[in-house]
């Protein structure tokens, strides 16, 4: 019975704490940031979908066609084709298609890469309606960019 | 609150009828879906149906190669990723003998903290909008921005991390994350202090959760319930303890144990944890030894024919992985034992004559993650 009837000026207390950690926070700083018309800097570690680096002095994709990424992704999304260019001693990329439906960004080939031909993209806005969108064609890609610096 | 067992519609099929709760459902958490038989307010029975969300996780683990496998184990339980890689790389670890550097076992039980603490903080946001309040929820997640921004910054992802590689980690850490995670640290004890006070100590959550929802020890012991429910009944059962992994047994911290057996008491070892789980990153930080983070491992990874478990204390119980290898450099079985699907089991018969809101405050307060009983 004295409990119960403690509890009374012992739950408006708790009640009266609780308004004013609510009522302090109305002075506070605002922490969110309203995206889309600001956005926050991107660690360098992100991972978005990958894409290929080109060599800086010829500016051609560094990939040799081995297919390791191919083999090491969990979820088949890498295809790769090359051809061996006469007077070259490795093989070039012809076709890196990467079907970003199924990958899962785990990072198996960007590590199993022997000559470091694949990064981590800092993209993110990838909202489309097809899926078509996102069957992504690296060598076209890294063509495009090289046109236009 | 047990309902009176004399009203004679109880007994009577006609007098009751079939509440669907989910699979979708603003209540119920992901798509887990539980036929409520109800007599009133009452529950009389409370059936759950899992495998909305089944993903063959244990099927896949079959049919491709021991590395290949690593990105699933992010994907079972996603807000306790880290503690998932843990195990499935403990346990080939274990199968192939490759020695971990001691620096990458303490980044493990750094980052598997931060992760502990994010995940905490999901499931006490989410049990409080469950019980009608919103508030909780934006204090909460603006401190789990702070874990998944560092997380983040050395892992590549903000939730569901592939960052243990096997003999190591796949990247190291730098001084940045160092400082960062003592500084966050450093702020999250005086906001613990203030969840207490907004929330814990607050009359109306009390009279909503103390006494709620009872579970005995016995019945954690007859379906398996591991983790915060069965530290909510006494029992001081926790892996980090009883089989200590990684670098646990160097590092002083304890186990939160209250024996009333309430929705109170599972709420209130889920706070006191993360209290520890601060503890252990300071002193983590402090011993964090140099060196490599990798080990030596084979470059074809093929495991010994044998039959290998590794368990972890993840966020919700005891997660553990049984590796069978035959041998080849697929694996022969990989089984997952995962903590959300026993504290799931025991629902029906702790529920039994419970009123509908406190059944809710007592499912939540088991702290689910759906992908974790489907996987």
């Amino acid at each position: 019975m004295k409990a119960s009837i403690l509890d009374v000026p012992r739950g408006f207390w708790s009640l009266l704490v609780g308004m004013r950690i609510t009522l302090t926070q109305f002075f506070k700083p605002v922490i969110t940031v309203p995206y889309p018309h600001k956005t926050l800097p991107i660690p360098a570690r992100y991972r978005g979908p990958i894409e290929l680096t080109a060599d800086p002095a010829t500016g051609k994709a560094l990939c040799i066609a081995c297919k390791l990424c191919e083999r090491a992704c969990p979820s088949d999304c890498i295809l790769v084709a090359g051809v061996k260019l006469k007077g070259e001693k490795k093989k070039s990329v012809t076709e890196f298609k990467l079907d970003f439906t199924k990958c899962s960004l785990c990072g198996a080939c960007v590590e199993v890469c022997p000559c470091d031909a694949i990064r981590f993209s800092k993209n993110y806005n990838l909202a489309s309606t097809s899926k078509e969108d996102y069957i992504f064609d690296l060598v076209a890609r890294l063509q495009a960019e090289k046109k236009q610096p | 609150m047990i309902a009176p067992t004399d009203i004679p519609s109880r007994t009577n099929p006609q007098e009751t009828f079939v509440l669907n709760l989910g699979p979708q459902h603003p209540a119920a958490h992901g798509v887990l879906r539980i036929k409520m038989t109800m007599d009133g307010e009452y529950v009389t029975r409370a059936e759950p149906i899992p495998g909305y969300i089944h993903r063959m996780h244990e099927k896949m683990g079959e049919n491709r190669t021991w590395t290949q496998f690593l990105p699933n184990t992010g994907r079972i339980d996603y807000l306790s990723a880290l503690h998932y890689n843990h195990a499935f790389v403990g346990a080939v670890e274990r199968a192939a003998r490759i020695e971990v550097p001691p620096r990458a076992e303490y980044i493990r039980v750094i980052t598997s903290e931060l992760n502990r603490i994010s995940s905490h903080l999901v499931w006490w946001s989410a049990y409080l909008l469950d019980l009608g309040g919103f508030t909780p929820l934006l204090y909460a997640f603006a401190d789990r921005e702070k874990i998944l921004d560092l997380l983040e910054a050395i892992t590549g992802s903000r939730l569901t991390y592939c960052y243990f590689r096997f003999g190591g980690l796949c990247n190291d850490i730098d001084d940045a994350f160092i400082q960062g995670t003592r500084a966050f640290v450093a702020q999250m004890r005086p906001r613990l202090k203030m969840y207490r006070d907004l929330v814990t100590d607050n009359i109306i959550l009390r009279k909503r959760l103390e006494g709620i929802g009872p579970i005995s020890a016995e019945l954690c012991r007859k379906y398996g319930a591991t983790g915060p429910v069965l530290r909510g009944a006494g029992i001081a059962y926790d892996v980090r303890k009883v089989e200590p992994y990684s670098v646990y047994s160097q590092l002083d911290f304890h186990i939160p144990v209250f024996p009333e057996g309430d929705s109170m008491a599972r709420y209130r070892v889920r706070m006191a944890e993360m209290e520890q789980s601060l503890r252990i990153i300071e002193q983590a930080l402090d011993k964090l030894p140099a060196g490599p983070v990798m080990g030596k491992v084979p470059r074809v990874l093929r495991l010994p024919a044998g039959d290998y478990c590794y368990a972890v204390e993840a966020a919700r119980g005891r997660h553990m992985v049984r590796v069978v290898s035959d041998n080849k450099d697929i694996p022969y079985r990989v089984k997952l034992r995962t903590p959300s699907f026993s504290n799931l089991s025991l629902y029906e018969e702790a529920s039994k004559g419970m009123m509908l809101p406190d059944a809710l405050a007592l499912l939540g307060s088991l702290d689910l993650v759906i992908p974790d009983i489907d996987r």
